[in-house]
């Protein structure tokens, strides 16, 4: 009966103290102060009782069927990743209760324990051990592996010498051999180019047409549609809905945030990893300058993003993305994709910034609107992305088309210049006939 | 392609997680079933470590040699420590074996934590194994260094007597002693990076206090007790004794080095454990 279960979770909790991470000393007069004082404090931290501490996750519990596809779908800071991070007992629960059958692979450990100095062969054999393989098995897979990397005339070169994309193919064509029973897949980490994440995507499809089970984690509301028949919620740590993807997916892009136009970041959404960037707020103006949650679509809607920067980041680009609520992409758009504007802040050093745009008037249709943020370095790094920060209602009333009353279909409705010619003029006879 | 089952036919492993409260367990069996990656990241250590340097391997000859002449300048020289009859070189570099053994086994241990820390937060396996790996990683450079000792054997016409057989005792006392306090440092230094700037100190002072350049007979008889709870100690000196025929260390300093030894090792594995649950969120 318990067969075909693949995870079970009940109760699920992670408490986190706050300001866990250790400082970094600055003098030596720090360095002696702290040596003075810690040993104290790591006494009475003996046996603490938290006082000033947060639940990362707190009271989840959920099953898996074997074979299954769940989509984990949460804000940032909401507990996904500390989840992953359990199931994969890279790190201990405060309390609750899991339970694994079979082993858990995880895309996210792609190119773990890779070492520079060694050589492609050398890595592949390391990896593999790291993952959890077995020599004869990785032995057996070896020929495979690198002719799914593609980097076969280099296999013997050391990896420093390798580009970055030669280098993630190596480290994605070990994990994917790996053949996991369980696949974990966290999305919003996954590092990489476009074509890179299409390749993970890809292959958590074909792990979950082998009927083996998947989770995955995403901001990708559209990968998510696609790729799982079936999702969990996550909000500040609980689960708050399983729902069928369309759902889960409409629950979460609809869910009450920011229905004033305004979005501040709390701390808690903000990743340790984003820094040096720090998002501060997001705002929607109508055209006199008010912060609104309904705008009309025959009016430019002003779009803010407002961020510092605690050191400089050179070809940052801050950018939004555009979706339905049904999470289908609409655009993206980023604050220095004009070349000229990137020659002038392809370079932002430290300080406060506001990225201003304008979404002209007359393109959207009637209905609600999401926006999204997204500030990265082209093919390097991701700083921060928050793809729900926003959403706002469009009121379509002026829009082109309006007196007939009917539903257009889609999310845009542009106002189309059309021109009625006549072409030639009307046969007499015709007319007469009618 | 839909239809084709899982190809795996090996029993299912089912994992419960569960918050670790107490003492916990030590889990050696899981040990055993991570023993490849033990020899994986053993092996990686050593391929990595002369990667680069011009020397490459000559490193592990010429770090004891060099340790050799300045010890035996300054000791011999101008402190004029006794070595119990044994031509100075060989004297000292016999104690530079396992020396140079624990001193780099205790400071690459303590560090190692930190310096894997991509892994600790991505991938389970039994966090045991990194300080583990890092003290084995020494041994090819140990047997490296007696192949040179054996040399210099031959040329002062040393011939090792019966007691040779007790060297691998004193060995794995060598490894046993690094492990141990490996074990407490590693774990110390992730919750606090001062033992990063402790472990250089730390092992300067341990070999002043280990008879590597002079005789341990220069301690007085009433405080060789004390002098033996440094573990090295008894290494140090029966490694001589095994090699070199030089006066046996007494039981008293046995017992107590091999006593410490245990404790320091047994403790420091329960420690670790019990801080392995949140190196994760702490590295």
């Amino acid at each position: 009966m318990m067969g075909d279960i693949a995870i079970r979770v009940e109760d699920l909790g992670k408490q986190y103290r706050i300001g866990m991470q250790v400082t970094r000393y600055h003098t030596l007069r720090d360095t002696i102060a702290e040596a003075a004082r810690r040993p104290i404090r790591a006494l009475s931290q003996w046996r603490y009782t938290p006082t000033n501490s947060i639940w990362a996750l707190e009271g989840v519990s959920f099953d898996v069927n074997k074979g299954a596809v769940l989509g984990v779908i949460g804000r940032n800071g909401a507990g996904k990743s500390t989840l992953l991070k359990i199931l994969s007992r890279v790190t201990d629960p405060t309390k609750g209760y899991a339970e694994i059958h079979g082993r858990v692979g995880s895309l996210l450990e792609v190119g773990t324990g890779f070492h520079p100095e060694l050589t492609g062969r050398e890595n592949i054999a390391l990896n593999g051990a790291i993952l959890g393989m077995k020599r004869a098995e990785i032995e057996r897979k070896f020929d495979e592996i690198v002719d799914f990397s593609g980097v076969e005339k280099f296999i013997d070169t050391p990896v420093k010498w390798y580009s970055s994309g030669m280098y993630l193919r190596l480290a994605f064509a070990v994990a994917a051999h790996m053949e996991p029973e369980i696949l974990v897949v966290d999305e919003v980490l996954a590092v990489g180019d476009a074509e890179f994440q299409r390749k993970c995507l890809g292959k958590m499809s074909d792990v979950a047409g082998e009927g083996r089970t998947v989770m995955f984690v995403s901001h990708n509301m559209s990968a998510i549609l696609r790729l799982t028949q079936e999702s969990i919620v996550l909000e500040k740590g609980k689960m708050v809905l399983r729902a069928p993807s369309t759902q889960a997916v409409d629950y979460y892009l609809s869910s009450g945030y920011a229905q004033s136009g305004e979005h501040h970041w709390q701390p808690d959404e903000i990743p340790v990893e984003s820094a040096p960037f720090y998002p501060v707020a997001m705002r929607v103006r109508n055209p006199q300058g008010h912060i609104v949650d309904t705008l009309r679509s025959v009016e430019p809607i002003n779009v803010e993003i407002e961020y510092r920067l605690d050191g400089p980041i050179s070809g940052l680009r801050v950018g939004i993305y555009l979706l339905t609520t049904q999470g289908e992409q609409i655009f993206n758009s980023f604050d220095t994709d004009d070349q000229r504007q990137y020659d002038r802040f392809g370079v932002r050093s430290a300080g406060q910034y506001i990225s201003r745009c304008s979404i002209p008037g007359d393109l959207l249709n009637e209905g609600r609107y999401i926006i999204g943020v997204n500030a990265s370095t082209y093919r390097v790094r991701r700083y921060f992305q928050d793809e729900n920060a926003l959403s706002f209602t469009i009121d379509a009333s002026g829009a082109p088309g309006m007196q007939w009353g009917e539903l257009r279909l889609g999310p845009v409705r542009p106002r189309l210049d059309w021109q009625i010619e006549e072409t030639s003029p009307t046969p007499a006879g015709r007319l007469d006939a009618v | 392609m839909s239809e084709t089952p899982i190809t795996r036919q090996l029993p299912e492993e089912v994992v419960y997680i569960r918050p670790s409260r107490g003492w916990i367990h030590l889990k050696l069996g899981d040990l055993w079933h991570y023993r490849e990656l033990i020899y994986f990241l053993t092996w990686r250590d050593v391929k990595v470590r002369y990667k680069q340097t011009v020397l490459g391997a000559g490193w592990a000859i010429l770090q004891p040699l060099i340790n050799m002449v300045v010890l035996g300048v300054i000791f011999g020289r101008f402190a004029d420590m006794p070595t119990d009859g044994i031509p100075r070189p060989i004297f000292t570099f016999t104690a530079l074996l396992p020396w140079g053994l624990f001193s780099k086994a205790l400071s690459d241990a303590g560090r190692s934590m930190l310096a894997n820390r991509s892994m600790i937060t991505k991938i389970y396996f039994p966090r045991l194994i990194i300080p583990l790996s890092s003290v084995l990683g020494g041994l090819v450079d140990f047997m490296i260094q007696l192949g040179i000792l054996l040399l210099m054997m031959l040329f002062y016409n040393y011939a090792p007597t019966v007691a040779v057989v007790t060297l691998p005792f004193f060995l794995l006392l060598a490894l046993a002693t690094a492990l141990g306090f490996g074990l407490w440092l590693s774990a110390l230094n992730v919750l606090y990076r001062d033992v990063n700037y402790i472990l250089p100190f730390l092992t300067q002072l341990w070999l002043l206090v280990t008879p590597v350049a002079y005789s341990s007979s220069v301690v007085p008889e009433k405080w060789q007790w004390l002098y033996a709870l440094n573990p090295m100690v008894g290494v140090v000196e029966g490694f001589r004794w095994a090699l070199l025929d030089a006066p046996p260390p007494s039981l008293v300093t046995l017992v107590i080095s091999t006593t410490i030894t245990i404790v320091v090792l047994i403790t420091g594995m329960y420690y670790f454990r019990r801080m392995e649950r949140t190196f994760a969120d702490l590295v």
